[in-house]
């Protein structure tokens, strides 16, 4: 096989694609295209082996999973059949959209670091959970998302609901298989647990033809054990050794901290290593929980709506300790001017993130928990005075820090008349003890979340980062909660984000999930907006919400709590009222119009450009 | 600057698509493209042709790796190699000159006539591909009526080890090739 032409990758593709369908036809027999749809029941009694959906379904169950968030259709009937028998091991929430189920398993997974789980059927089944695989593609989130497929013999012939779901979803999964054997598809699933939570962890996406459901399982076959590559990284205690040594000698450390932290559960690593060495510390949006907000050392959020003083800290630092991050465009701004006087240490799970942006002066591959315990350990082995005197050489660099903290802190906006978006957040930080699961969708109001609601732990706080997925809110804390039980856990979205998927709201009242959303109203397109009016002339093109359901009404409809705070004297008690109540509650906080996030670091700008107020 | 890339990837099918969709998706761009069997049978080799200095190549071979179904990806060109791909031309020979003419250039070049007619001749020529391509701009003069060239294919050369800290430039392309044309 051959191509030379440049830039027909996509054309080839397809052909490929073809071709694999060709190979589909001849192994198969004749005829199947009309798959009788009938109950699963009848031979099983007599054989000891398994038709295709009761593989996966005891499949799922084998890989612990005891909740998948799914919606049924034509492709799927046979799994639906099998799900149906195994209702007491396995419980299926039917959402009322794809993207629904993928972004629940996806808030399911972020809340618990499980696999989450989600069942759609073929064509627009699969094209609507594609964003939700995307999401959790960005933020390295363990999902398997397993896809209906017409019957294998009609693959490639425009079938009924056929659509090229390998295809569609091969750039934003970490893996994905075509099921083309029903022998296989025992391993297929186990193996994309494996992969789903191993390593950098990502959704997985397995397609399965109908027939294939249908099939009996005479041989099941082991599927390529052998390519799966190790990824327990350990560190290389060389590499170790130099990299702590650095940080005991550097004078103006500061340790950036990503979502990595979060995903190899690495926070108590991190505290030890942060108090035993004196250094500052600033998380990423996907990194806030992974250390304490409140703790003396922590700079607050780093990037372009972090704080002025995590900025300058990483503008004047002389080490730069990047440890589960990716050097994002939301963080670095202007990449020449990111840290531009520091030695960077980059250690990340994924080898293909360092140096892919911003090359590090030295780096580790290793997840972050094993190289910070690693390092932890060395620090516990040096002497008592050294790390004294490693402490107080920081003393002018920690006057120098303190000195951004209070001279730029971050403004919480207050007024007698109406609310303030960081009121609400202030407030309900008060309401919840800081201690709910805080879900976000995308825009002002997450940012706003990511300032001033203090967090405490990894998982505590669950966002849309790489993607910036609206609609995410809502589904993510739907899975959450589930998953999280005896938990607070509050979405807070906006008016937009929470029209893209309020569908869910119905989900959560069916299945008696105490769904708690507040919704930040500002009837329009905030963070747009705000864009709009600092860097294109107020033009406020299409960005007006103003029109909008009436979301109380609209939650009574759906046999929810519905309140409304439009004053601050209201904001206590509608959300006093609307987390303690029982089942579901959707709190529309009406806030002022035409706040803005601050500070703001212009996109592609510097520490220099920051917008205070 | 062009480096010749070479991806050992399960033999499945949609792997391909996986390596594909990479090089599309971050915008690398694939020069040429060969695939085959290794010497083992679940195995296939991928040796991709294409442009980018130290920086973009080391990120290519990273993303490469990371696809769960690829076992290996290594830059054939940072250490001494053998390049060589091959064209099958059919040129018009209709008088006794010309043929004359290009069984010459077919012997300066080592290459094998595979079929000839009372009009035309088919020729098989392999090598480098600046051999290959200075054989086919020759040929022109004679009216090619048609052309397919392979993609290149790769392999170190013996004393070249796995000695993985020795980097050796670009240019040497050059060392590789034994044949003077």
């Amino acid at each position: 096989m051959y191509f030379s032409n440049i830039g027909l990758e996509k054309v080839i593709i397809r052909n490929i694609r073809i071709m694999t369908f060709f190979c589909i036809k001849m192994t198969i027999n004749a005829g199947l295209a009309t798959i009788p749809d009938t109950k699963c029941e009848t031979d099983r009694a007599s054989k000891s082996v398994l038709r295709g959906a009761e593989i996966i379904v005891k499949g799922l169950i084998k890989n612990g999973v005891d909740t998948v968030f799914g919606l049924p259709g034509g492709a799927v009937l046979f799994i639906y059949d099998e799900i149906w028998r195994f209702r007491n091991e396995i419980t299926h929430y039917l959402v009322r959209h794809e993207q629904g189920a993928v972004h629940a398993a996806e808030g399911y997974a972020r809340a618990t670091g499980k696999v989450g789980v989600a069942l759609v059927t073929s064509g627009p089944g699969a094209t609507n959970a594609v964003t939700g695989i995307a999401t959790a593609y960005m933020d390295s989130i363990p999902l398997v998302v397993i896809t209906g497929q017409v019957p294998s013999d009609v693959i490639g012939t425009d079938a009924f609901q056929e659509i090229d779901t390998f295809g569609i979803t091969l750039p934003i999964v970490k893996h994905s298989y075509l099921v083309k054997d029903v022998d296989d598809l025992e391993s297929v699933i186990d193996e994309a647990f494996e992969i789903a939570s191993s390593g950098k962890p990502g959704p997985v996406v397995i397609d399965v033809p109908k027939d294939i459901t249908a099939k009996l399982s005479e041989n099941p076959k082991k599927y390529f054990p052998d390519t799966l590559k190790s990824s327990a990284a350990n560190p290389d205690p060389d590499a170790i050794k130099k990299v702590t040594g650095k940080l005991l000698g550097a004078k103006q450390p500061v340790f950036y901290v990503g979502g990595g932290i979060v995903t190899s559960d690495a926070a108590a690593e991190l505290l030890r290593v942060v108090e035993l060495l004196g250094v500052p510390v600033t998380p990423t949006l996907m990194g806030l929980g992974g250390f304490p907000t409140a703790h003396p050392q922590c700079l607050g959020m780093l990037g372009m709506h972090g704080t002025y003083a995590s900025n300058m800290a990483v503008s004047e630092s002389d080490l730069l300790f990047a440890v589960g991050v990716r050097f994002d465009d939301r963080v670095t701004g202007k990449l020449a001017t990111f840290a531009p006087s520091a030695e960077i240490i980059h250690i990340d799970i994924d080898p293909s993130n360092i140096g892919k942006i911003k090359s590090p002066h030295f780096s580790v591959v290793a997840d972050a928990k094993s190289a910070l315990r690693a390092i932890a350990g060395l620090l516990e082995n040096t002497e008592e005075k050294v790390l004294t005197d490693c402490r107080a050489s920081r003393k002018k660099w920690w006057e120098k820090l303190n000195g951004w903290r209070n001279s730029v802190p971050l403004i919480c906006e207050r007024s007698e008349s109406e609310i303030k978006p960081q009121m609400l957040i202030e407030e309900l930080y008060r309401v919840t003890k800081g201690d709910a699961v805080i879900v976000t969708d995308v825009g002002q109001h997450q940012m706003w979340a990511a300032q001033f609601y203090p967090l405490r732990r990894p998982r505590q706080w669950l966002t849309s980062g790489g993607l910036g997925t609206m609609g995410f809110g809502l589904p993510a804390a739907m899975g959450a909660q589930l998953a999280l039980k005896e938990q607070q856990v509050v979405a807070i979205v906006g008016d937009g984000g929470f029209q893209m998927t309020n569908q869910e709201i119905i989900t959560a009242v069916q299945y008696k999930i105490p769904l708690k959303v507040i919704i930040m109203n500002n009837g329009y397109l905030g963070m747009v907006r705000q864009w709009q009016e600092m860097f294109y002339d107020r033009a406020y093109s299409e960005v007006d919400l103003s029109v909008s359901p009436d979301f109380v009404k609209l939650a009574e409809s759906y046999g929810a709590l519905g309140l409304r705070a439009e004053k601050p004297a209201e904001l206590r008690e509608v959300l006093e009222n609307g987390l303690s109540h029982e089942g579901v509650t959707i709190m529309d906080i009406v806030v002022s119009k035409e706040e803005n996030v601050f500070p703001i670091i212009p996109a592609g700008q510097d520490t220099r450009n920051m917008i205070l107020k | 600057m062009r480096n010749t890339i070479s991806i050992l990837v399960a033999n499945e099918a949609g792997e391909l698509s996986r390596i594909l969709n990479l090089f599309s998706s971050r915008g690398y761009n694939i020069e040429t493209i060969s695939v085959g069997e290794t010497m083992e049978p679940n195995v296939s080799r991928c040796t991709i042709v294409t442009r980018g200095d130290e920086r973009v190549i080391n990120q290519i071979l990273k993303q490469c790796t990371r696809l769960v179904r690829v076992r290996e990806a290594k830059s054939i060109t940072r250490f001494p190699h053998i390049e060589r791909e091959m064209a099958l031309i059919d040129v018009s020979a209709g008088s006794g000159t010309e043929r004359q003419e290009i069984l010459n250039l077919v012997n300066v070049f080592r290459a094998k006539i595979v079929d000839i007619s009372h009009e035309q001749i088919i020729i098989e020529a392999s090598g480098n591909r600046d051999k290959v391509e200075r054989f086919i701009e020759l040929l022109k003069p004679f009216r090619i009526n048609d052309l397919t060239r392979t993609g290149c294919v790769a392999i170190n050369k013996l004393f070249s080890s796995d000695d993985q800290t020795v980097f050796f430039e670009h240019g040497n392309e050059n060392l590789s090739e034994e044949l003077p044309i």
